[in-house]
């Protein structure tokens, strides 16, 4: 191993400009003569839209303009779209509803946009958005999922009667009630995954300029995907003809899934941008992006697993509903799908699953993928299910759990996905000994000293990543393929820059991606740029999420880099008179076999471009080569996660004491940037868990609509994490990746759950498990006592 | 409109800010360093920590007409003379940041921290006084650790 190559902690290239205030994100991007832009926003759940005054607004100081939803439709500016289509279990398409960027004649949230205020100063156009008078008519709302679908709950969408957007199922269902009739004991959990708010610290924002000459629109934005948000925006929106539309993704402050999505905001500036043929900047406020960034979780399921008379798990059937809120947002139908049912199997050989999910509108911000992604929710099932069948049976929880876990691969789930290696004991019985399982008992009863109650949990999840072979994410019903693309190009001077599809946002990608090209052409990693996350330099690409940039993205860069070792050694072949056949690389040296004859990686760079050693006949010049990966697989990053707790029975209040943490992620490029994935991710399950809990009343309004209401994990709400790890090395990629980005947050509620469980002796505990609600399932219980 | 008028790293600066401009609009708008970001509305999340007349102060809870001829330090002008603070040193070689977001904060807090309680700082005491950093990415494992090197690095 090199000090900058695979499998080095290599300290990251892109730090230099964070740790001295150069980043330069969408918000530090001014534009000249840039107006900004305000967007008025519904105060209620569901309105009809009766009259816009916009008059006295415009007499406003700076006011440039001010426009509607109605200016939006005259203009044919189209509706945003959701690009998974997902069919209900009667053959019937899903009921996707128009969603324009502004809304015309209705509001179906708070926070839905109305108008729009454009000034010359921020100051200007907040000042002049008090004055539009908005008619509404409030109309009921509802804002619970379990309510959606009743009998006389309040009708959001037209196309969607009983505000159901899909009725989907995955499985055998006549097997798995064969299975559960002929049970030794069924375990039954009704499950709240409570919904949360992303909240990468970076708030959206984007900036839209028009560039009249040549008719052709910039937007810079805080997007994970800007190819995608350029497609949308061009082929479904309308907006602009792709090739006179540039998206550029800066630096990017987080995103989690939040900023993968094409937004309304981004459209708006767009068009506002041309009509009033100046630059539009929008930053969103928290308070605002409370009520905007599209949300995460929030399924309601009940679920049961079958055992046999040896604790052998027959079946597993699950009923879901899951809120997509008002609007289908871009990948919104796949989440609580085909990124959810397929990993009901967990780590475990399960015979039988199925799986019925219905889809509903209600009157609250979109859900979409957040951390994780529908394989959080579907953890938390498959981990609490077993915790609880393993305590009501009597049996050790890490003993039923290796019962059942998988043994042999290649594996087929009952559930689609095709397991492809993995070693589940190796990471349970390593974190077992890290976590010091052995002592837990005297740590238990030192704790029940001081008066505490303490608990250990496990969580041994699954989860699959390296999203997504393109053939197969199509037949479920994807708009686009999840490739991925790269280009590496070698300057005359032998310096290296590689341009992919991935864009990086707090993952590394400019010191990983480098590292991978640092060991492959044997050259120092200074010499090597990673360029992303802009449409007129990357010519396409997917973006990143789903735990995809090293096992999709980064391939896509191994095999450009076969074709430019390939050509490299033909050049070398002409430089060192050669046959090519003969040509051997390595280390940044091209040698002829067998002879002392050598050229080094930058003269063969130069020679590729000089050109005086072949004829165009021979060979073209140029050093340059792309290439396109489409996985064969998913990739399925596995571990155990174990938690320990000490709750407070006086008033309720968790700790969490000890994390560990055992990954099998594959091969690892940098270990302690995958180490720091695993801590964010941690943290943010930990997160769900303790702490964050969106709350809405029943009139729909959001009561945790900021940092002051919205509790997310501080410093001093957390342990430090001992995270280590197992390997496994992935068959479907050359680099052997599984992929790191979203483990945490997967593995953890479950981890968190079991642990409270474990020490207070009831199952009944909803998240966030807060004081409150620790403290008032203790007053139903009696705690479980130390062993002695 | 006004001008207002302060030190900022160390430069004599003037610029417009009417009443309502925040300390942290004048310094990102007003003279474009944009390295002290805004992450909330609610001073929760500390991206915008700066240091007035030594002490670390949330820049969107102050006026800039508040700051009228105090002393201003921002992230960019903790390196001295070409050379990355010690601190800053240690956010990089602790892999203390992943978006870096709200590391400007984070560090000007951290540095803050140190002034007030010295080099050798114990876990639960860096835990503690980042209350007021809000960060998404590292689960903070790595800036606590960040801040413990960079404090013994600072003596």
């Amino acid at each position: 191993m090199s000090a900058t190559g695979i499998g080095a902690a290599v300290r990251r290239k892109e730090d230099f400009r964070f740790i001295t205030g150069k980043g330069q994100y969408t918000d530090d991007i001014s534009r000249p003569g840039q107006t900004y832009i305000h967007f008025v926003r519904s105060p209620h759940a569901h309105a009809k839209i009766k009259s816009i005054d916009g008059t006295e607004t415009k007499t406003m100081p700076g006011v440039v303009a001010v426009l509607t939803g109605a200016d939006l439709a005259n203009d044919k500016i189209g509706n945003l779209i959701c690009g998974w289509a997902i069919t209900s279990k009667d053959g019937s398409p899903m009921k996707m509803s128009a969603h324009p960027a502004i809304a015309n004649g209705k509001a179906n949230h708070v926070g839905d946009a109305v108008a729009v205020v454009i000034a010359e100063t921020l100051g200007q156009a907040k000042d002049a958005g008090e004055k539009v008078k908005v008619d509404y008519e409030v109309l009921p709302a509802v804002a619970d999922p379990a309510k959606a679908q009743a009998a006389g709950a309040p009708q959001i969408h037209d196309v969607a009667p009983n505000n159901t957007i899909y009725q989907w199922h995955l499985g055998d269902q006549k097997a798995v009630e064969a299975a559960f009739k002929s049970a030794n004991h069924v375990t039954k959990l009704d499950i709240i995954n409570n919904r949360l708010v992303p909240n990468a610290i970076e708030p959206r924002a984007a900036i839209a300029d028009y560039d009249a000459g040549n008719d052709a629109l910039t937007l810079w934005n805080t997007s994970q995907n800007p190819h995608v948000a350029r497609l949308v925006i061009a082929a479904f929106v309308g907006m602009a003809p792709e090739h006179k539309l540039r998206v550029i993704a800066p630096d990017v402050g987080g995103g989690f899934g939040s900023k993968i999505f094409i937004y309304p905001e981004e459209v708006v500036c767009l068009w506002a941008a041309r009509k009033v043929g100046r630059p539009v900047k929008w930053v969103s406020d928290r308070s605002e992006a409370f009520v905007t960034d599209a949300h995460g979780r929030d399924h309601v399921t009940h679920a049961e697993m079958a055992f046999d008379h040896e604790g052998k798990i027959t079946a597993l059937r699950a009923k879901t509903i899951a809120n997509l809120g008002a609007y289908m947002s871009t990948f919104s139908s796949s989440v609580p799908t085909y990124l959810y049912a397929t990993l009901l199997s967990g780590q475990y050989s399960i015979p039988q699953i199925y799986c019925e999910v219905d889809a509903v509108y209600t009157n609250t911000v979109p859900v979409d993928a957040y951390r994780g992604a529908g394989r959080p929710e579907a953890t938390f099932v498959v981990e609490r299910l077993v915790e609880v069948g393993a305590r009501e049976m009597g049996v050790d929880p890490a003993d039923l759990r290796r019962r059942n876990f998988i043994k042999s691969f290649p594996h087929q789930t009952p559930v689609i996905m095709a397991y492809d290696a993995g070693d589940y004991n190796a990471s349970l019985k390593k974190a077992m000994e890290l976590a010091d399982m052995k002592g837990f008992g005297k740590r238990k009863r030192d704790s029940a000293r001081n008066g505490k109650l303490r608990g250990i949990g496990y969580s041994t999840y699954i989860e699959a990543c390296g999203i997504a072979p393109s053939q197969a994410v199509g037949s479920l019903g994807a708009g686009v393929g999840l490739w991925e693309s790269a280009e590496v190009r070698v300057n005359p001077t032998g310096s290296v820059e590689v341009l992919t599809g991935s864009h990086s946002h707090g993952q590394g990608h400019e010191t990983t991606f480098a590292q991978l090209v640092s060991e492959r052409l044997g050259i120092p990693i200074e010499t090597i740029s990673i360029v992303h996350g802009d449409t007129d330099k990357v010519q396409f690409g997917m973006g990143t999420y789903g735990s995809r940039s090293g096992a999709v993205g980064m391939t896509a860069i191994v095999k450009a880099l076969d074709k430019v070792e390939a050509k490299a050694k033909k050049v070398a072949a002409f430089m060192l008179e050669a046959a090519e056949g003969d040509i051997e690389f390595k280390d940044g040296k091209f040698t002829v076999a067998g002879t002392d004859k050598a050229a080094a990686w930058g003269d063969v760079a130069l020679n590729a471009y000089i050109a005086h050693k072949f004829t165009g006949a021979e060979l073209e010049p140029g050093l340059k080569e792309g290439a396109f990966y489409d996985p064969t697989n998913f990739t399925f990053p596995a571990g155990c996660h174990i938690c320990e707790v000490e709750i407070d029975p006086e008033t309720g209040n968790t700790d969490v004491v000890a994390w560990t943490a055992v990954d099998d992620f594959g091969v690892v490029i940098n270990p302690m940037i995958v180490e720091g994935q695993v801590h964010g991710g941690i943290a943010q399950g930990v997160g769900q868990a303790l702490y964050e809990g969106t709350v809405y009343d029943k009139e729909g309004q959001l009561v945790t609509g900021s940092y002051m209401d919205y509790a997310m994990p501080r410093a001093d709400y957390l342990p430090s994490f001992k995270v280590d790890t197992t390997e496994t090395k992935c068959p479907s990629n050359p680099l052997g990746i599984k992929g790191c980005g979203e483990a945490g947050a997967i593995a953890a509620p479950a981890a968190v759950i079991n642990a409270i469980t474990d020490a207070l002796g009831t199952e009944e505990i909803a998240m966030p498990a807060s004081p409150a609600t620790v403290w008032a399932a203790l007053q139903k219980v009696q705690p479980r006592q130390a062993a002695e | 409109m006004p001008k207002v008028s302060m030190t900022v790293n160390g430069n004599a600066v003037t610029a417009d800010a009417d009443a309502r401009t925040l300390l942290v609009q004048y310094l990102r708008e007003g003279l474009r360093l944009t390295g002290t970001h805004v992450g909330c509305d609610t001073s929760q999340c500390g991206a915008c920590v700066v240091h007035v007349d030594g002490k670390a102060v949330k820049a969107c809870t102050m006026f800039a007409w508040e700051a009228e001829g105090k002393t201003v330090l921002t992230i960019e002008g903790l390196a001295q003379n070409g050379k990355l603070h010690p601190m800053q040193e240690a956010f990089r070689e602790n892999h203390g940041l992943q978006c870096g977001f709200c590391t400007p904060g984070m560090i000007m807090t951290a540095v803050d921290m140190v002034n007030r309680k010295g080099h050798d700082l114990d876990d639960p005491t860096i835990r503690h006084e980042l209350e007021g950093n809000i960060c998404r990415c590292t689960g903070y494992h790595n800036i606590v650790k960040s801040i413990a090197a960079g404090a013994k690095a600072m003596a």
